[in-house]
C-alpha cells in the first residue's frame, strides 16, 4: 500500500532508490537530506566563525602601537597579512572589510548556520520519526528545499568577487546606507530572496506532514515537546519570511531599477544629490526587517527549547514537569513574537505611545519564555539525572539562555535600550540566546541523535572534553560584551580605541580574543569525535538512551520507509518512571 | 473523495493543505507589499497620484472582468472532473487559460501605453509601486497558466477522474487567490 496517497509529489517514484546518486546526493529520502543539512550548515557555521576570529584578532589589537615595527611581526600577525594582503596590511584590518565580516558573519550564522541547523537538520530528520511517518509529506519538495538552499549559500557567499567584496551593510542592511552600498549587496538581495524560498518549502512541507502524517494514536496532545517546536517554527517561517521577501525585492529594485521605495526625496550622498526620483522612507525597510528578524529569533530559539525538553525528559527519567504549559507556551511565543517588531527601533524615532505598545508586547513575551524556562528547570527536580554529553548541554542551555533572556528585559525598555541599543550590550545579549543558548542545545542534539542517525554512540570522554572548552570559553566572550556595552563601548566599529571612553574596557578584548581560540580549539575533539564515531563508536540499538518516543523505536539508523511495521501510539510522550511497569520507561509505541 | 484522503491524519489531502498554507505565505508576500504601499501612500509627502485618465480605468474593469470570468470557469471546470465529464472539464480548463492569456495581453499592453505616456519603474513611487505590485502578480498569472497547462495536459491523458482530483483543486485554490490578489490591486491602485 503506497502510504502517502498520490500528494502531489510523494507517490510517484519515491521506491527504495539504488544508485549512488539518488541515494546519498540527490535523495528524497528525509533522513538523507536531514545529514545533508546538518554537514552542510556546520560547514557555514565553522564559516562564520573563522571571520569571528578574525574580528576579534582585529578587536584585540584593533591599530599598531606607538613602538610597532613590521620587521618583527609575530608569526600569526604576519600569516594573516600575507593572506588578506591590502585587507588586512600588517594584519590591521581595513574598516570596509571589519564591516563586509560583521554583515556576512550574522546572515551566515543566522540564515545559513543556526536556522538550517535547528530546523532542516534535525527537524527533517527527527519529526517524520517522532510522529511515526515513513517520510515527509512532499518529498520532492523537501530535496528542492535542500538544494535551493544551497545555492542561496553559495550565492551569498560568491559576494566576496563582486567588486569591492562582501555586502557591508550588516545582517539587518539598513537603508539607506544598504541603498548605495558597493554591489556586493545586490548579491545579498537575491541570495536572501533564493534562501527565504528555499526556507517556505521546508515550512509548508513541515506544517503538512506534522498536520497530516501522524501514526495511528498520535494525537497533538500526545506529540513530543520538538514536534510542537518544529510546527511552531515551521508557522513563524511560512508567515515571517514573505515579508522580508517583499523587503529585499523592495531594495533589489532600489539599487538596480532605480525606484526609490527606501530612499527619502533629495537625499544627499557625499556632496551631491542621490539619482533617484525620492519619496520614500527608510524606516519602511526597518519595519519589514524586523517584521521578519524578531519572529527569526523564536525560529532560532524554539527548536532549541524542544531539543532540551527531550534530552531533559530522558535523562532525569521522569515526565516533563508541565507539558500543556510548555507547548501552550510555545504556540504563545510564536503569536506574540509577531507583534514585538518595533521594540529594535526605538532609537530609530517613534512617538511615545507606539514605543509603550511595543515596550509592553515586549515584556509580555518574556512571561511564556520564563514559563518554559520554569518548566524545564522543574522538570529536574526529584529525577535520577545521568550527566551524559547531551545532558550536560542541555543543562547547560537554562542558565545560558537565562542569562541571554533577561538581559534582553533592559533592552524591551525603551529609556534604557536608548543607551545601550548601539553598544556591546546588545551583542552580549543576543550571542547568549544564540551561542551558548541555542548552539549549545543544537550540539547536545547532535550527541544525543547521533546513534540514531549513524548507528554509533560519540564517544563520551570527548563529549564532555568538548562540551567544558564550549561553554567556558562561550561565557569569557559574551560576558564582557555586557560590560563593554554598558560602558558603552560602540559595537560595528573596527577601532573602537578611536574613542577615548572605550579605553577602560578594551583590555577584555584580548581575553575574549583568547577565549575564542580556546573554543576554536575545544571544536577539534567534536570533529574528531564525530568522524571517529562513524566506525568506532559504541554500537546503539535501536534505543540507546532507554528513551519513550516514537524515533527510538525504529533500527538504528532507519532503513528506507523508516518503520518496520507501522507504530502505533498508546500514550503520552514522557511516560517515565510509571509505577508498575516493568521498566523506568514506557514507549509510545508498547501495547499496554 | 479518493482513498489517500482517509489515510492522512486530518482527512484533508497533503495536496490541499499544502496549497492552503503556500496561500498563507502567499498572503504575508502581497501583504507586506501591500502594507508598505498604503504606508508610503498616506505617509509620503512625495507620492505623486497620476490622474484617473491616465491610469486607463475601462481597460483595467474589463481585465477584471476577464480574470472574474476565469475564476468561474476553474469552478466549473473542478465540477465537471467531479461528476467524470471530460469534455466539460478540457473545455472549461481551456477557457481558464484563455482568460488569463487575455489578462497577460491586456497587461503589456496597458504597460506599454503607460510606459509611454511618463509612469515609468522610477519615474516617481507611485510607478515604482504599480509596477512591483502588478509584475508580481503577473509573474503569479503566468505560474498559474503553466500550473493549468500542466492540468490540462495531464488531464487529457485520464489522470483525473470523479475520486482523483486533488491537483485539480489545489490548482483551483491558486488560481482564485491569483484572481483575489487582483480583486485587491486593482481598486487600491486604480480606483483609489
Amino acid at each position: 500500500m503506497d502510504t502517502h496517497g498520490h500528494g502531489h509529489d510523494a507517490g510517484h517514484g519515491h521506491g527504495e532508490p539504488t544508485s549512488f546518486w539518488r541515494k546519498y546526493v540527490f535523495s528524497v529520502d528525509h533522513k538523507v537530506i536531514g545529514i545533508q543539512y546538518l554537514i552542510t550548515s556546520f560547514l557555514f557555521l565553522l564559516v562564520g566563525f573563522g571571520m569571528m576570529m578574525l574580528m576579534r584578532y582585529q578587536l584585540a589589537w584593533p591599530s599598531p602601537p606607538d613602538d610597532f615595527d613590521p620587521e618583527k611581526m609575530s608569526l600569526v600577525r604576519s600569516t594573516i597579512a600575507k593572506i588578506f594582503g591590502d585587507k588586512m596590511e600588517y594584519g590591521f584590518m581595513r574598516p570596509d572589510f571589519y564591516n563586509q565580516l560583521g554583515a556576512m558573519h550574522g546572515t551566515i550564522m543566522i540564515f545559513l548556520g543556526v536556522v538550517p541547523l535547528g530546523v532542516a537538520a534535525f527537524g527533517n530528520y527527527v519529526l517524520p520519526l517522532q510522529i511515526g511517518a515513513p517520510d515527509m509529506a512532499f518529498p520532492r519538495l523537501n530535496m528542492m528545499s535542500y538544494w535551493v538552499y544551497l545555492v542561496g549559500g553559495i550565492v551569498m557567499m560568491s559576494s566576496y568577487f563582486a567588486p569591492d567584496g562582501f555586502p557591508q551593510s550588516g545582517w539587518t542592511s539598513y537603508a539607506p546606507l544598504s541603498i548605495v552600498a558597493p554591489p556586493g549587496q545586490t548579491v545579498w538581495c537575491i541570495a536572501m530572496v533564493i534562501i527565504i524560498t528555499s526556507s517556505l518549502l521546508g515550512s509548508i512541507n513541515f506544517i503538512v506532514t506534522t498536520l497530516n502524517m501522524r501514526a495511528k494514536g498520535m494525537t497533538l496532545g500526545r506529540m513530543p515537546v520538538f514536534v510542537w517546536a518544529q510546527l511552531v517554527t515551521a508557522v513563524l517561517l511560512l508567515l515571517a519570511f514573505p515579508v522580508l521577501e517583499a523587503g529585499a525585492l523592495l531594495q533589489l529594485l532600489d539599487r538596480v531599477a532605480g525606484t526609490s521605495f527606501y530612499i527619502p526625496k533629495d537625499m544627499m550622498y557625499g556632496s551631491t544629490v542621490f539619482p533617484a526620483a525620492g519619496g520614500g522612507n527608510p524606516i519602511l525597510w526597518q519595519h519589514l526587517f524586523w517584521f521578519l528578524a524578531h519572529p527569526e529569533v523564536y525560529v532560532l530559539l524554539l527548536p532549541a527549547m524542544g531539543i532540551v525538553a527531550e534530552i531533559i525528559a530522558t535523562n532525569t527519567r521522569k515526565p516533563l514537569f508541565g507539558y500543556r504549559e510548555i507547548v501552550g507556551s510555545m504556540v504563545l511565543i510564536g503569536i506574540l513574537s509577531f507583534v514585538v517588531w518595533a521594540h529594535h527601533m526605538f532609537l530609530s524615532g517613534m512617538r511615545t505611545s507606539l514605543a509603550n505598545l511595543f515596550v509592553t508586547t515586549t515584556l509580555t513575551i518574556s512571561v511564556p519564555s520564563v514559563a518554559v524556562l520554569t518548566c524545564l528547570l522543574l522538570s529536574l527536580r526529584g529525577g535520577a539525572i545521568r550527566f551524559n554529553t547531551p545532558m550536560l548541554f542541555a543543562l547547560a542551555f537554562l542558565p545560558m539562555f537565562g542569562i541571554g533572556g533577561l538581559t534582553g528585559l533592559p533592552l524591551g525598555f525603551a529609556p534604557t535600550d536608548l543607551h545601550l541599543h548601539d553598544t556591546y550590550y546588545v551583542i552580549g545579549h543576543f550571542h547568549y540566546v544564540v551561542a551558548p543558548g541555542s548552539l549549545a542545545a543544537l550540539m547536545g542534539a547532535t550527541y544525543y541523535w547521533y546513534p540514531k542517525m549513524f548507528g554509533r554512540k560519540m564517544n563520551e570522554t570527548l563529549g564532555k572534553i568538548h562540551f567544558w572548552m564550549t561553554i567556558v570559553p562561550m561565557n569569557f566572550i559574551f560576558f564582557p560584551m555586557l560590560f563593554q556595552g554598558m560602558w558603552g563601548m560602540d559595537r560595528r566599529l573596527a577601532d573602537p580605541t578611536l574613542q577615548w571612553h572605550n579605553l577602560p574596557v578594551q583590555g577584555w578584548s584580548v581575553i575574549m580574543l583568547f577565549a575564542a581560540c580556546v573554543l576554536l580549539l575545544g571544536q577539534i575533539p567534536f570533529l574528531w569525535n564525530f568522524f571517529w564515531s562513524l566506525r568506532h563508536g559504541e554500537i546503539a540499538g535501536e534505543n540507546p538512551w532507554n528513551a519513550t518516543t516514537l524515533e527510538w523505536a525504529c533500527p538504528s539508523p532507519p532503513p528506507h520507509g523508516n518503520f518496520v511495521t507501522p507504530p502505533e501510539v498508546h500514550r503520552g510522550p514522557y511516560e517515565y518512571s510509571v509505577p508498575g511497569h516493568k521498566t523506568d520507561y514506557w514507549p509510545q509505541d508498547e501495547a499496554a | 473523495m479518493s482513498t489517500q484522503v482517509a489515510e492522512t491524519s486530518t482527512g484533508i489531502s497533503h495536496a490541499k493543505l499544502g496549497i492552503w498554507t503556500f496561500l498563507a505565505s502567499e498572503i504575508m508576500l502581497f501583504g507586506g507589499l501591500v502594507s508598505a504601499y498604503v504606508i508610503l501612500r498616506s505617509g509620503s509627502a512625495h507620492m505623486a497620484i497620476p490622474p484617473r485618465e491616465m491610469m486607463g480605468v475601462p481597460l483595467a474593469t474589463f481585465n477584471t472582468f476577464a480574470l472574474i470570468t476565469s475564476s468561474v470557469t476553474m469552478v466549473l471546470a473542478l465540477a465537471a472532473i467531479k461528476v467524470n465529464d471530460m469534455k466539460r472539464f478540457a473545455r472549461f480548463i481551456g477557457m481558464t487559460i484563455g482568460g488569463g492569456i487575455l489578462f497577460l495581453c491586456i497587461k503589456s499592453y496597458e504597460y506599454n501605453h503607460k510606459w509611454h505616456e511618463g509612469i515609468t519603474l522610477s519615474s516617481n513611487l507611485f510607478g515604482s509601486f504599480y509596477y512591483t505590485l502588478t509584475g508580481l502578480h503577473v509573474i503569479h498569472v503566468i505560474g498559474g497558466i503553466l500550473l493549468l497547462l500542466y492540468i490540462l495536459v495531464t488531464g487529457l491523458n485520464g489522470a483525473y477522474d470523479a475520486h482523483n482530483h486533488e491537483r485539480v483543486e489545489a490548482a483551483g485554490l491558486y488560481w482564485h487567490f491569483v484572481d483575489l490578489v487582483w480583486v485587491i490591486l486593482f481598486p487600491i491602485l486604480y480606483l483609489l
